[in-house]
């Protein structure tokens, strides 16, 4: 019992990462009909803005108020790398067909991927990613809380904590901001949104800042637990940070929320009581039972073509 | 009309740059190639071995080279990737034109390149693949490290007889041909010895949260965990170990894969107290090993690892084959490496088995505060295969 308990919290601060990242995906989706798949590699990004800041902090005690600051760092560089992505990438493309949207999202994250692995350490020592994995300096103190047996450490509790503490954020910001109000009106329907005057270029833009940031805070949350980081970590975290949006229901914010969760216990339950092998197939093999049996997600709701 | 003329231009280079190609097989300089991974998620021990490689062959140079020609090591980078392993060797052979090939230290890039290499006729000496399978792929293929059954066997061993534990977990990397090995002789000695295997994880490289499978070994309540994967995991599974509350008098163990500066830098503190079995001890008094360490340093400002020891056994062996052999030629190179007999290496004395293995002792090593400590030496005799 005490183990399984401890895979629980295992799986929920694994699963609150992937609900950050999800809810990136499902917002960009919500307004602009794009799987941003550049939004893995955003998080990459978080997490090494976050180590470079946190070596620039190093020799100082860990404390709450660094790893506050390396993490609000982290978000504002990215917010800013969403807002360069979607004006020089997206913006241009926007009006061109879907799939066009879907090519440029894809070559945007080969790009990403393949700058961070350029290895010009000669002339510029420390400042470029390389691909050589890096780890993270301990940022926040660590503690440590038994309780009935089950290990809690200041660690997965800060991702859990925080991870929820950005949600409600975010469900706030959405639910009751003028912007975020205008933003329900894009995700609802852009052409009429723009007739009512509101400005869907800067909608649109907020909502990849938005996105790029919640990442940012998901790659030093990772960062601060795992703690090891690479340049291609984006790709696998981002797939099952995209399944786990599609399973609560893309577009849908508290859907993206509880799919990241279900994908991250499942993960952590199929690796402690089966086998690792299958860690990634069970995240996809969910994926398919759900396109399958309710293909809107499991809190999404039928959307009706309108022709 | 300016368009055409770079075209042009383009071309005139390419001619050129051709010619001077052909021109190179001409010369006198005899061509080693390297392939080993520089960059990715095992650089260090390419950089390792990268490093005593150049320093062996500017030591042989230096002293007139081999049949009186100069040698040429001609260096890939295989980003730690079994794929680019196989195109790495593939583009030595057939651009670089090389006489003999020097990889890989991971057994799975290893066993990618071999085959190409017993194609071509091309020798291939892997200086730290301990895997079996890699020196079966043919008869141009040599090693000059021990094999997994008697690395996996060494640590079992000193578990059981030295450490007397009785109940150990493994933690096994199932992508990783080296650590697959490692696991079956240890599981397969340490039972014989009495012991018992009271859990069995697995990960895969490349993977960063062990968390799930070290709460499962948790629960299990062993005395050791056999960890046999590579420094990156390893440190990280370390410190994700203490953090579950796997206490410090619960040691590590594992093989060479741990054998990297960075392994201290990745575990830290998780780290002390933790066992592996190595090729070699920097500790050891023996004046081959104290020059090679000395010239290393001064070389290369840091200490050598067991990686940068076998690079330089490799290297000179190589270089002796070749002297022997009186000829760059492949068949006649292969006999000679074939018929190597206590060479004395940094790594002790080398003798090539008819498996085209290397015999020789292992040394286990005890990490302490960022130190890797001598703690025992283990015969090949003594183990059971």
């Amino acid at each position: 019992m005490t183990t399984f308990l401890q895979q629980l919290v295992n799986g929920l601060s694994l699963g609150s990462i992937y609900a950050l990242i999800a809810l990136g995906y499902t917002m960009v989706y919500g307004v602009l009909r794009l799987i941003n798949f550049a939004h893995g590699d955003v998080y990459m990004v978080g997490a090494y803005v976050g180590y470079y800041l946190s070596r620039k902090l190093q020799g100082r005690e860990p404390s709450f108020v660094s790893a506050l600051l390396v993490m609000l760092g982290a978000m504002v560089a990215c917010a800013i790398l969403g807002l360069i992505i979607e004006r020089l990438a997206y913006r241009p493309v926007r009006r061109a067909s879907r799939l066009t949207l879907l090519i440029t999202a894809i070559g945007v994250s080969l790009f990403i991927e393949n700058v961070a692995q350029l290895d010009v350490r000669r002339y510029l020592p420390d400042w470029i990613f390389g691909p050589d994995p890096k780890f993270f300096p301990s940022l926040a103190p660590h503690y440590e809380f038994v309780v009935s047996g089950v290990h809690l450490t200041s660690e997965q509790l800060t991702v859990i904590g925080v991870s929820f503490l950005l949600m409600i954020l975010l469900r706030f910001f959405i639910m009751k901001t003028k912007t975020g109000k205008a933003m329900r009106a894009l995700s609802f329907n852009l052409d009429a949104a723009k007739l009512m005057g509101i400005s869907t270029d800067w909608i649109i833009a907020v909502t990849f800042a938005l996105g790029s940031a919640l990442a940012a805070a998901g790659g030093v949350l990772i960062g601060m637990q795992i703690p090891k980081i690479d340049p291609l970590m984006g790709i696998i975290y981002g797939l099952k940070a995209f399944v786990a949006a599609v399973l609560g229901g893309i577009g849908n914010v508290p859907g993206a929320v509880l799919g990241g969760m279900l994908i991250g216990t499942s993960e952590v339950m199929v690796v402690g009581y089966l086998s690792s092998t299958y860690r990634d197939a069970i995240a996809f093999g969910i994926l398919i039972l759900v396109l399958l049996l309710r293909p809107q997600g499991i809190l999404g709701r039928v959307q009706k073509e309108k022709v | 009309m300016r368009l055409r003329s770079l075209v042009w231009a383009a071309a005139a280079a390419m001619v050129l740059s051709a010619g001077g190609c052909g021109k190179g097989r001409t010369t006198d300089e005899i061509r080693v190639g390297e392939y080993s991974s520089l960059t990715g998620t095992t650089a260090t021990f390419g950089q390792s071995t990268h490093n005593a490689i150049t320093m062996a062959y500017d030591e042989v140079n230096a002293a007139g080279g081999v049949l009186g020609r100069k040698i040429k090591v001609f260096v890939e980078d295989d980003q730690s990737k079994p794929e680019e392993a196989a195109t790495a060797a593939t583009k030595l052979i057939n651009q670089n034109h090389v006489v003999a090939l020097l990889g890989e230290v991971a057994s799975s890039r290893s066993l990618a390149a071999a085959p190409i290499c017993q194609a071509n006729s091309i020798p291939m000496v892997s200086p730290s693949s301990t895997n079996p399978r890699v020196t079966q792929t043919g008869d141009y293929i040599f090693r000059v490290c021990f094999i997994d059954p008697f690395q996996g066997g060494v640590m079992a061993r000193f578990a059981a007889e030295t450490l007397k534990f009785k109940r150990v977990a493994i933690l096994v990397d199932v992508r990783n041909d080296y650590s697959i090995g490692l696991q079956t002789f240890f599981r397969e000695n340490f039972k014989r010895l009495g012991g018992t295997i009271v859990s069995e994880q697995s990960y895969s490289e490349g993977d960063s949260d062990f968390h799930a499978q070290l709460t499962q070994i948790k629960s299990a309540n062993p005395e050791a965990i056999y960890v046999p994967g590579y420094y990156t995991e390893v440190g990280t599974i370390a410190r994700q170990a203490r953090e579950l509350g796997i206490p410090s008098t619960v040691p590590l163990m594992g093989g060479d894969g741990w054998d990297s500066p960075r392994l201290w830098e990745i575990g830290g503190e998780a780290l002390n107290g933790c066992y592996f079995s190595n090729h070699y001890s920097t500790d050891n008094p023996s004046p081959v090993v104290q020059k090679f360490v000395k010239d290393y340093r001064d070389k290369y400002k840091q200490t050598p690892d067991a990686l940068a020891a076998l690079g330089y056994d490799a290297a000179k062996i190589l270089a002796d084959a070749i002297q022997r052999a009186g000829s760059t030629d492949g068949p006649k190179v292969r006999d000679a490496l074939a018929a190597t007999k206590d060479f004395q290496g940094v790594t002790g004395k080398i003798s090539v088995n008819s498996d085209r293995n290397a015999v020789k002792p292992a040394v286990i090593l005890k990490v302490e505060n960022g130190k890797y400590v001598y703690a025992a030496t283990v015969n090949p005799e003594d183990v059971k295969m």
